[in-house]
């Protein structure tokens, strides 16, 4: 089955703004996350997928539903949760969790066990009764994931779901996304602008610029290659950089760092010794994942 | 070996299997809900402070009324007259309930958590504006009902006085449902106009107070027509003008006098107000549709 598929997607705003230009992609079930920066068209393609927004042509499917003439089957089977502050401050979590899975047609017994089941699954115990107008935003935001999840949707639709929240507040929320896609058994499809944060718990990643594809892939397929260390010296690093290369290590510079590619526990000592030999002062020494950003980052010009 | 008791476990996620309901069922939960947010059920209790304020008083005067009629047999208001009293009491409850409905909604942002749910956009207005008409006319038809009770108790004429009284009722009671429509349907579009509670509440009062001195203007205007349809100006009397049609004297008893002098143009005024209630609830629905694509 393909969890969603566009087909020359375009989305113009009044004949002028393009938010979305001839996107082609499909995408298999799983964590799936949509990359782009702040007006890359994630927003308009998630309204899309709702039905929430016509395109101004192509084809879109969700699930194999097309959300252009069928629009509430669609929604029945997703959750959204939007970027934007989204939750009534008078309220409490149990209360608005409990109503908006009513809105997506549960009994009213079975919203208010959902309900405070998913809030517990998302991390909200006792604070759940309490008005969400005192949250802080990390509980804002897993409220806003638990009122998505309430319905037991197919396929989550997450935009920029770590917005606002401090670093240890964007792990547990990507951790908790991952659980969702892994353990619950539901596709998410999670939009930022941080590639860093998508690839380390997406399965694909789809990345758009300007309304347009960039690239859609599997991630193993992208970062095929290996790992890299991340070398830094105080001073001398142009000096280190001639030693490493005699040393048949290749050797790329990025600012101020050398990145020598990890190939075994014996590249470590090499670089140790190098650096030892010639008595420079290391100011660091780290194993970096080979980054999915390096595939899209601009070609340099090959003459200045 | 048994299973030691008394241990919680983590069976983790439960995909849901059972039953989801439909779109009317959806629109039921949407609407009860409205109903009890206008009365403030279900939330703080400084939201229930002003919506039981009114309830209260238009109970006591529709006791007050009824124990006039045991006590001295003298009918201070007819069933539909006690909704004309009501008026202003009803224009400060639109002004409270409706931004109360719509704007708090607007302006938390949670309607995109509305729309991305199966619900059609139309619904969720229409949901709303079924709860407040519902709410008003329960506010002027349930002191109707008070005051027919102790009618039909204290009739001396048996059971066909309390048919009578019935008979008297139910117009009352329908007269009530016109000014809830118009009330409800003119006090959501403002009130959906704006995010902010407080504009909402005083264009609300604004649309309502406003209105009335130009029918002042109008009634002295020297064309006698002009005269006859200045009620159309303002939507309290424009109400007022269709119950003087429809209603003749079971609004205003003979004898009386008063009633609003609109000549032979009753059914215009009917139109008017039918033409009214349409437009405010299509625009209402073409605000949301713009809403919703926001």
């Amino acid at each position: 089955m393909t969890l969603i598929a566009t087909e020359s997607l375009t989305k113009t705003y009044g004949g002028r703004v393009t938010a979305l230009a001839d996107l082609t992609v499909a995408v298999e079930p799983g964590i799936i996350g949509l990359v782009g920066a702040n007006g890359a068209g994630k927003s308009t393609l998630i309204k899309i997928l709702l039905g929430l927004l016509p395109p101004t042509s192509g084809r879109v499917s969700v699930l194999d539903l097309d959300p252009t003439t069928d629009p509430a089957a669609v929604r029945a089977r997703v959750g959204y949760m939007p970027e934007h502050e989204a939750l009534p401050p008078d309220l409490s979590a149990a209360e608005l969790v409990t109503h908006l899975g009513r809105m997506s047609g549960l009994p009213r017994t079975v919203a208010r066990e959902r309900a405070s089941e998913t809030l517990r699954h998302v991390g909200l115990y006792e604070e759940r009764y309490r008005p969400v107008g005192g949250y802080s935003t990390g509980m804002k935001q897993r409220v806003k994931l638990a009122q998505a999840l309430v319905h037991d949707p197919d396929l989550l639709l997450l935009d920029e779901p770590t917005n606002g929240l401090d670093p240890a507040g964007r792990d547990a929320m990507l951790a908790l996304v991952h659980r969702i896609g892994t353990e619950f058994g539901i596709s998410v499809l999670v939009c930022s602008h941080l590639l860093g944060e998508v690839e380390r718990i997406c399965d694909t990643l789809v990345a758009i610029d300007g309304g347009r594809l960039l690239r859609a892939d599997r991630i193993d397929a992208m970062t095929s290659a290996t790992d890299v260390l991340a070398v830094e010296v105080s001073e001398g690093t142009d000096q280190l950089a001639g030693r490493l290369a005699t040393l048949d290590l290749p050797v790329t510079r990025d600012g101020r760092m050398l990145l020598v590619p990890l190939v075994d526990e014996r590249t470590y000592d090499l670089i140790l010794g190098a650096v030892a030999e010639l008595d420079l002062p290391l100011h660091r020494l780290d194993q970096r994942r080979h980054r999915v950003a390096e595939l899209f980052a601009p070609r340099e010009p090959s003459n200045a | 070996m048994p299973e030691p008791t008394g241990v919680i476990h983590d069976i983790g996620y439960q995909r849901y299997t059972g039953p989801r309901l439909g779109r009317r069922h959806v629109f039921g939960a949407l609407y009860l809900h409205g109903l009890r947010t206008v009365f403030g059920l279900g939330r703080s209790a400084k939201a229930k402070i002003f919506p039981w304020l009114v309830v209260g008083i238009v109970t006591v005067v529709a006791a007050g009324l009824a124990a006039v009629r045991s006590q001295l047999g003298e009918v201070v208001m007819t069933y539909a007259q006690f909704a004309d009293a009501m008026s202003w009491l009803v224009i400060f409850f639109v002004a409270v309930a409706a931004p109360e409905l719509v704007s708090r909604d607007l302006r938390s942002g949670v309607l995109p958590l509305y729309f991305s749910r199966p619900l059609p956009r139309d619904d969720y207005a229409l949901a709303k504006l079924l709860s407040l008409v519902s709410a008003l006319w329960l506010l002027l038809g349930g002191p109707q009902l008070v005051m027919f009770l102790a009618a039909a108790f204290t009739t001396s004429d048996g059971l066909r006085g309390t048919w009578n009284e019935l008979l008297d009722l139910l117009p009352g009671l329908l007269y009530a449902g016109l000014w809830a429509v118009v009330f409800a349907a003119i006090g959501l579009l403002v009130a959906s106009l704006t995010g902010k509670r407080a504009f909402a509440a005083g264009g609300i009062v604004a649309v309502f107070l406003m209105t009335t001195p130009i029918v002042g203007v109008l009634s002295i205007l020297p064309s006698h027509a002009v005269n006859e349809l200045a009620f159309l100006a303002s939507p309290s009397t424009l109400v007022g003008g269709v119950g003087t049609w429809a209603l003749g004297d079971l609004l205003v008893p003979e004898g009386q006098g008063g009633g609003m002098p609109i000549g032979s143009f009753g059914p215009v005024y009917a139109i008017v107000a039918v033409l009214l209630v349409t437009a405010c609830t299509a625009l209402l629905l073409l605000r949301y549709r713009k809403v919703a694509a926001r």
